[in-house]
């Protein structure tokens, strides 16, 4: 448990990091190129992280295939080259550790990565041998952050991060859900342990955390993480048959990727959404919605009633 | 997994089909010619089914055990569980099948290649079907010939030839058919999820295997003296 000068330094911490975007004035002719990526504070160090992280689910699961795993390399290259950082992934991934692994030494251990992964076993007992493996396949010193997966065995999960935070040898601990499950458990962990990250299902279309687990996150200094943005490549295809709205340039989102990246990450309780992708091509397009104007509430709104309306 | 109904069959597909496709061309470069060498195999499994007789049926059961010892280990644990981690387990159940082909249809109790006519018609056409027509139906789903799913090398012709094989046989054991059955099951749940356009063909061979099956025990000499 935190104290409460501590949740009110960490909302404060949320607030400051939400503020540069919202500061931001939605003028169509902004510069984008010339400003710095938008970062996002974790709320209980402070530390500054890029709005936009690249997720590993399926895109980067492509066994001993060099040809692919080349790829995968290329896709990481692109987002360390946008300034990106955070990088996802889980036991449950097949080969995506391996591969993050493999790309991380092509590119010579880029030093700006922020390494999210996962624990994903039961029973708990075997949580340390499990994350062992993982920052072997990484071939990282440590993980920036460890999360629970799914919530599977968590009562057994968390103590073992803690302990592992407290002898410096990870640095932030998290949960995770996905598509709307467990989020009573989602909650109530959140209120009863001093996590640092939450991760969670948030897209245009998907908005269940807005009403408990987002302001939750806000009032308890914690970090939020939105997987499946593009719920994993669904939305994308259903809204590019349409052309992109004229307002879209309000807000300098040149594609859809954009526009429904820049809805999420214009929320004040996000700091950071992982779309994964096999392209680097969409890496630099999902990088870009980091950039220039995030929608004002107003705008927001405009966006959830014409996606739903397509 | 106290919610499992919300999760769908796409959420325990941990790959993308173009991957999964691929996987098979990458394994069908690094066997080749054992392709070759497993369709010589089921050559000789559908003449020894016309032959017929209880020696017949010993090798057969010897050969098959050779196949799916083979695809459970070459394609099984060594490729398909670099992308899917439950893979691990179907190669261990197709060991499994390898070794009660091996104990009941070659020591115990050997096939005898003498079902009743119908059943023996069927699975003559599902064993020609697995080596010649599977392989290629690939094909017509668009995808190209070197990620063709052959007899021997590739799961599921060589459940399509077992359970052929089976059907020309007289009274073989339940238990022999029971991971093949299973395997058209989750075959066809996985190619669904990747919406493969050939995905329901696994679980309409298991249903014609199970149906014909049927049908031979019901109207099997044994059952009309009875």
């Amino acid at each position: 448990m935190t104290d409460k000068p501590t949740h009110r330094r960490r909302f404060l911490n949320t607030l400051a990091g939400a503020a540069l975007g919202a500061a931001l004035p939605p003028s169509p002719g902004r510069a984008a190129a010339a400003e710095p990526p938008l970062a996002r504070a974790i709320p209980s160090s402070g530390e500054r992280i890029p709005v936009v992280g690249l997720g590993s689910w399926i895109t980067f699961n492509v066994g001993n295939d060099r040809l692919a795993r080349d790829a995968c390399a290329a896709v990481m290259q692109a987002f360390f080259d946008a300034g990106g950082r955070v990088v996802d992934s889980s036991p449950m991934y097949g080969s995506s550790q391996a591969v993050i692994g493999y790309g991380l030494a092509k590119l010579g251990n880029p030093p700006a990565l922020f390494a999210a992964d996962k624990v994903w076993i039961a029973p708990g007992s075997r949580g340390p041998a499990q994350a062992e493996e993982s920052r072997r396949l990484w071939n990282v010193e440590r993980f920036d952050l460890l999360q629970v997966h799914n919530l599977l065995a968590w009562e057994e999960h968390l103590p073992m991060l803690f302990a592992m935070k407290s002898a410096g040898k990870l640095r932030y601990v998290g949960i995770t859900t996905s598509e709307g499950r467990r989020h009573r458990d989602v909650e109530a962990i959140m209120r009863s342990h001093p996590i640092d990250f939450v991760q969670v299902t948030y897209n245009v279309v998907d908005r269940d955390v807005e009403a408990r687990i987002l302001p939750l996150a806000r009032e308890r200094g914690i970090a939020v993480i939105v997987n499946r943005p593009f719920r994993q490549g669904a939305l994308i295809d259903d809204v590019r048959r349409h052309p992109l709205p004229a307002w879209a340039a309000e807000i300098g989102a040149a594609n859809w990727a954009q526009l429904l990246l820049k809805f999420i990450v214009s929320h004040p309780a996000v700091t950071c959404v992982i779309p994964a992708t096999t392209q680097a091509s969409h890496v630099r397009e999902n990088m870009g919605a980091m950039l220039g104007p995030m929608p004002d509430d107003a705008l927001r709104r405009r966006i959830v009633s014409d996606v739903e309306r397509l | 997994m106290s919610e499992w109904w919300t999760y769908r069959l796409s959420s325990f597909l941990l790959f993308s089909p173009r991957t999964y496709f691929h996987l098979h061309e990458l394994y069908n470069a690094e066997i080749w010619p054992a392709q070759l060498v497993a369709l010589a195999f089921g050559i000789v499994l559908a003449t020894l089914a016309f032959r017929g007789g209880r020696r017949s049926g010993r090798t057969i059961a010897f050969i098959l055990a050779g196949c799916w010892a083979f695809v459970g280990w070459a394609y099984h644990v060594q490729r398909y569980a670099t992308i899917n981690w439950a893979a691990v387990y179907f190669g261990g159940a197709f060991l499994a099948e390898a070794l009660l082909l091996a104990a009941l249809g070659v020591v115990r109790e050997p096939l005898t290649v003498e079902s009743t006519p119908p059943a023996r018609r069927i699975g003559a056409w599902m064993m020609l079907f697995a080596l010649i027509v599977q392989p290629a139906i690939g094909l017509l789903a668009g995808r190209p010939l070197t990620q063709a799913a052959c007899f021997g090398i590739a799961p599921d012709p060589t459940v399509t030839g077992t359970l052929g094989m089976l059907l020309v046989a007289r009274r073989p054991p339940w238990v022999l058919m029971i991971i093949p059955l299973l395997w058209c099951v989750i075959s066809g749940a996985f190619e669904w999820a990747m919406r493969a356009p050939d995905a329901l063909l696994m679980p309409l061979v298991g249903a014609i295997a199970a149906g014909a099956v049927a049908m031979s025990r019901a109207t099997s000499p044994a059952r009309q003296r009875r």
